[in-house]
């Protein structure tokens, strides 16, 4: 019975951070919208949407409230069920990641410590990939049951182009592994709160190629092949309508927002506030959240400003730059770091 | 051979090198320059609530005059849509009646005249051609519509308020008040 008891609370617990971290998730992703309009009107020098509210801020909404105002479209050839299934694995792979990232430090309710984290497992890192993969299903199912050449060549692109950097991307995270000798977010974060600096420090290359990886697994521009506007119509969301293409651009944002979180999980030292000891545990975890917050927002940001500088890739200039650029540079990243990790337990 | 202007310049074909083969740095170059762009003070005019003003040679929708006793001008002679180059302009003449001196300055009116916006592209022909001084084109535009039906302008919209029973309206129309 007393077991029976604990469990409930601790399932109450999760529901609820789960619910709230979801419901989070989601409200990034619509202001990210909103964000990047915004971002991508100043650099034009526009001012961006600036009617539906203050500074436009319900502008989201309205397109929200569009999208589902928008005819419901199957296309004839299509198959049904696939058709549907891949916006919901988009979306779904995009949120599922959010559930080893530690949001914040514990939080200390009514005598019992509460993990700001759904889920602490040791093998964080390797979650994270096995999802992220995943996501790949999402724009291959969409554009395969679309029955629509362009759409079926946006997906091929599109599944070549994650798989490639996914490896470049794997090898920058041995390189960091080798460092924290630890695959759990939550412990990765705590090892750089402990020795004072952020892994940044020691694995600039390597941030440097997981950057650029994460730009491409979020089928960000400038690698934004999989639904380049003025080649393939739109890529594999081009027979998509109403809600079902309102997952899919969600989901691009979800996945912006929860790689942003993850590069300032493992390289900026996550929730961790250099220099401020704050002695209170919530008030503690709950700047450690809004810090963690301000590092997200910042690589939001810097994504966005990417995407309105640069123009798309050549895919022939993608595949280069995947196999003979990052690959290469992130083994010798990892071939360096061994070394020196070796060279330092010897001493 | 010869350019016609000596502003062209050779396309650079060298091979790239190989700080701008890895493309890092040349995408941070390009960063600065957008975000130069950033907190730059915006050209916009947020439009309904601010208006540029037109030049004072602006040629909008057109307008019917009165003469100062508050007749119509327009002799319905035709001339206008003889002139007009988008054949936008129609109309039907009358006989003034006696008794409707007050209303008519001629002695033939226009019954009916139409100006259809979506055909006229602002040319100002019409009132160079008017002998009557009867058609002038102000400083306005048409306004949008939701029917195509509602773009063609009959006298109701095109004729300035009588000087004489509508001075405060007209002052109004001219930007007076
Ligand atoms: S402005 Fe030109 S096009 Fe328009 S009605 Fe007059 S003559 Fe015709
Ligand atoms: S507006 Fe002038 S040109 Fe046209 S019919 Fe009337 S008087 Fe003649």
């Amino acid at each position: 019975m007393h077991l029976l008891a604990i469990d409930w609370i601790f399932l109450l617990e999760k529901l609820i951070l789960i619910v709230i971290i979801i419901s989070i998730s989601l409200g990034v992703a619509m202001y990210s919208t909103w964000w990047e309009r915004k971002v991508a009107a100043w650099i034009q020098d526009r001012i961006g949407p600036n009617r539906a509210g203050p500074l436009g801020l319900l502008q989201p909404l309205a397109d929200g409230l569009k999208l589902f105002m928008k005819e419901e479209i199957f296309p004839a050839s299509s198959n049904k069920i696939l058709f549907l299934l891949g916006p919901c694995l988009a979306m779904l792979t995009a949120m599922m990641t959010s559930a080893v990232v530690p949001w914040a430090s514990h939080l200390h309710i009514a005598g019992r410590d509460v993990p700001l984290q759904i889920a602490d497992v040791n093998i964080g890192i390797l979650y994270v990939f096995g999802v992220v993969s995943m996501g790949v299903y999402g724009v291959m199912i969409g554009g395969w049951a679309s029955n629509n050449k362009f759409s079926l060549m946006a997906a091929v692109r599109g599944a070549s182009q994650i798989i490639s950097y996914e490896l470049a991307m794997g090898l920058a995270l041995i390189a960091l592994v080798l460092h924290t000798g630890s695959l759990s977010l939550g412990v990765i974060v705590e090892q750089q709160a402990h020795q004072g600096y952020w892994n940044i420090v020691l694995q600039p290359l390597g941030f440097l190629i997981f950057f650029v990886c994460a730009l491409a697994e979020c089928n960000r521009t400038p690698f934004d092949l999989s639904e380049a506007e003025s080649e393939l119509n739109f890529g594999y969301h081009q027979e998509y309508s109403s809600m079902k293409l309102g997952f899919y651009l969600f989901a691009e944002y979800v996945n912006m927002f929860i790689s942003s979180v993850i590069m300032a999980t493992l390289y900026f030292g996550g929730y961790h506030i250099p220099f401020i000891h704050i002695a209170d545990p919530n008030f503690a975890a709950l700047a450690g959240f809004i810090f963690l917050f301000a590092k997200t927002a910042a690589f939001i940001t810097v994504f966005m400003w990417i995407r309105w500088t640069v123009p798309r890739f050549r895919y022939d200039q993608l595949m280069n730059l995947g196999w003979k650029g990052l690959i290469p540079l992130a083994l010798i990243n990892l071939l360096i770091t061994a070394v020196v990790i070796l060279l330092h337990t010897q001493h | 051979m010869q350019s016609l202007t000596n502003r062209s310049k050779p396309v650079e074909r060298k091979p790239m090198t190989w700080v701008e083969r890895i493309y890092i740095w040349n995408i941070f170059k390009g960063m600065l320059i957008t975000g130069k762009h950033f907190l730059k003070k915006k050209p916009t005019i947020q439009y309904p609530e601010e208006k540029r003003t037109f030049s004072p040679v602006f040629r909008g929708v057109q307008v019917l005059n009165r003469d100062e006793e508050g007749r119509e001008r327009c002799t319905a002679c035709g001339l206008c849509a003889v002139a007009c180059p988008a054949e936008a302009i129609t109309m039907e003449a009358a006989e003034r009646k006696p008794g409707e001196e007050n209303l008519y300055r001629e002695e033939k009116y226009a019954a009916r005249y139409e100006i259809n916006m979506l055909r006229c592209i602002f040319c100002g022909l019409c009132e160079e051609a008017c002998p009557k001084d009867a058609i002038y084109l102000s400083e306005t535009f048409a306004p949008a519509n939701y029917q195509r039906k509602g773009f063609i302008y009959g006298k109701n919209e095109l004729l300035i308020p009588d000087p004489k029973t509508q001075a405060q309206e007209l002052a109004k129309a001219r930007g007076q008040l």
